[in-house]
């Protein structure tokens, strides 16, 4: 069998910049594989710019992001194979993979770098009412399809939920001369960035909906129009408050799932919460070797975000690969008021490392406060929090211990 | 005059407070850096965006390739400019950088392309 010291699954923003990585640190066997033709991930349809302020302080366009890696990683002769599925993960590291031109490949691996990213939520996963016309897509397909393949989708647009791929999709389709007739969320807040509600509808004069959803999806062939309904506090439609809207396209965002399939069949546990893996503060995974940094282990707002965990997670990958194992982080770190979700889920408490985590709903001037047995150890104010945006804070080991599971609080 | 902004320059996206007269900026609040600030003022003279679009390659690997603007132009005109970009054709090979048109409507902004795409 075919050894290799690391094996990344996935070409996107986190396998590139965990590859780049990982050369940088003396490991030279690595190969990528990816499912697509090119690499680049999703960022390769995501044309509008606004990344990488953060990493090259500048203003990008995902396929400039993405190329300034591609071709960084072509230059250090990394190895990748495109065009090629994985198949399998086993929890001692056998990939097995197959492409048109290599055919059937069975891969042992030292380390397997998890970073597949994530995939829409789908009609079928909000069970609505209604026929089953053509006109229905999610935020990404039809980003693909403008922007990838020249296909227009539909003229007279509605879309429910306000993530921000469909608020950048509502800008993106008016441009190219649709009307946008709404934006319909559920909840009684925007799940999109502030400024994208800004800059994608309030510029196009595109109104947005809170506490509405679509209760029927009628048309024969194609979709004809949608019923919206306004919604109570636990997202049922309130009866009476329906309107029909003529429209022959509806675009769905409204959420994104780390793509975790492989993940599973690797032996991989995730968390119910993020739907990612459990991980501990190197990246790692509860199966030894298997690491797991991106969209695939929880879902970013940014691209910029990704890589810099993407690198974090080849720091310790490097690490592994030259030790043999990573210290044990047996301290577990939970969840507490109006968290969401945290990561990583475990820790050392004798290393630095970088805590991210979303609150549950909107919050004003509140603190963020992680304790360990009740002991505090960190506390940062914010005049606000929205689950829109995830809240990154670095920990200092020093001010740790090492015998004591942690608590995030937002207060 | 008070009104309220959320600031698009990045994506912390601050929800600004300012009061004005006229053009003029008196108080912002609620700005996490001073570009806050500059962002209020240009907002309340000359509102201005940059855009994102793509147009058709031939003989490429892909039927359209990704451009953006180099600088922010008038809000107003983004249609205008988004006609004139509709109008071009490329040929394959593109190369990120490339400029597309140079100066679009006088706009003092170019049209480039951000993706690079192979002759098939």
């Amino acid at each position: 069998m075919t050894h290799k010291q690391a094996i990344i699954v996935g070409g996107g923003p986190a396998g590139l910049a965990a590859a780049l990585r990982l050369k940088e640190k003396g490991v030279n066997d690595i190969l990528i594989l990816e499912r697509e033709k090119l690499l680049g991930g999703i960022l390769r349809q995501c044309i509008h710019d606004g990344f990488g302020l953060t990493r090259f302080g500048e203003s990008l366009s995902g396929p400039e992001y993405a190329q300034r890696f591609i071709d960084r990683v072509l230059d250090a002769g990394i190895e990748c194979i495109t065009d090629c599925t994985v198949l399998d993960i086993t929890p001692d590291k056998v990939v097995t993979a197959a492409s048109r031109e290599h055919g059937l490949m069975q891969l042992q691996a030292d380390v397997v770098l998890l970073t597949m990213g994530c995939r829409e939520r789908t009609r079928g996963a909000l069970a609505t009412p209604g026929t089953r016309p053509a006109g229905v897509y999610t935020a990404g397909v039809a980003q693909n399809y403008i922007n990838l393949q020249n296909i227009m989708v539909g003229r007279e647009v509605v879309i429910l939920g306000s993530g921000d791929i469909g608020l950048i999709m509502a800008r993106r389709m008016t441009l190219e001369g649709a009307h946008v007739k709404g934006v319909y969320e559920v909840q009684p807040y925007p799940s999109g960035l502030p400024r994208n509600i800004e800059q994608c509808l309030n510029d196009y004069h595109i109104p947005l909906h809170l506490s509405h959803t679509v209760v029927d999806i009628r048309g024969r062939e194609r979709l004809t129009s949608v019923v919206v309904a306004q919604c109570d506090e636990r997202f049922r439609p309130i009866p009476g408050t329906e309107e029909e809207i003529p429209c022959d396209t509806l675009i769905l965002s409204v959420g994104l799932i780390p793509e975790n399939e492989l993940s599973l069949a690797a032996g991989v546990e995730l968390d119910a919460r993020t739907r990612g893996a459990f991980v501990d503060e190197h990246c790692q995974t509860m199966v030894p070797g298997i690491f797991a940094a991106g969209n695939v282990l929880h879902v970013h707002d940014l691209v910029d975000f990704v890589s810099l965990e993407a690198e974090a997670l080849a720091d310790s990958a490097a690490e592994y690969l030259l030790q043999g194992s990573l210290p044990a982080c047996p301290l577990e770190v939970k969840a507490g008021n109006n968290v969401g979700h945290v990561i990583p889920q475990r820790i050392s408490g004798t290393r630095d490392f970088t805590l991210s985590l979303r609150v549950r709903q909107p919050l004003v001037n509140v603190s963020v406060v992680v304790r360990q047995n009740g002991r505090e150890v960190l506390r940062k104010k914010m005049r606000k929090a929205l689950p829109a945006e995830m809240i990154q804070l670095p920990v200092k080991a020093a001010k740790l211990t090492d015998d004591a599971d942690m608590e995030v609080c937002v207060e | 005059m008070k009104r309220t902004f959320t600031c698009i320059v990045c994506p912390n996206g601050c929800e600004i407070e300012a009061e004005y007269e006229g053009t003029e900026v008196l108080t912002v609040t609620g700005n996490l850096c001073p570009k806050g600030r500059t962002y209020v003022t240009q907002e309340l003279v000359d509102p201005r965006r940059t855009i994102a679009t793509s147009v058709r390659v031939t003989g490429g690997t892909l039927p359209l390739v990704s451009v953006r603007l180099t600088n922010a132009i008038p809000k107003d005109r983004i249609f205008d400019v988004m006609r004139e970009i509709n109008g071009r054709t490329l040929t394959a090979p593109t190369h990120i950088g490339d400029i597309v048109i140079k100066n679009i409507l006088g706009l003092d902004s170019d049209v480039i392309v951000t993706k690079n795409i192979q002759k098939v």
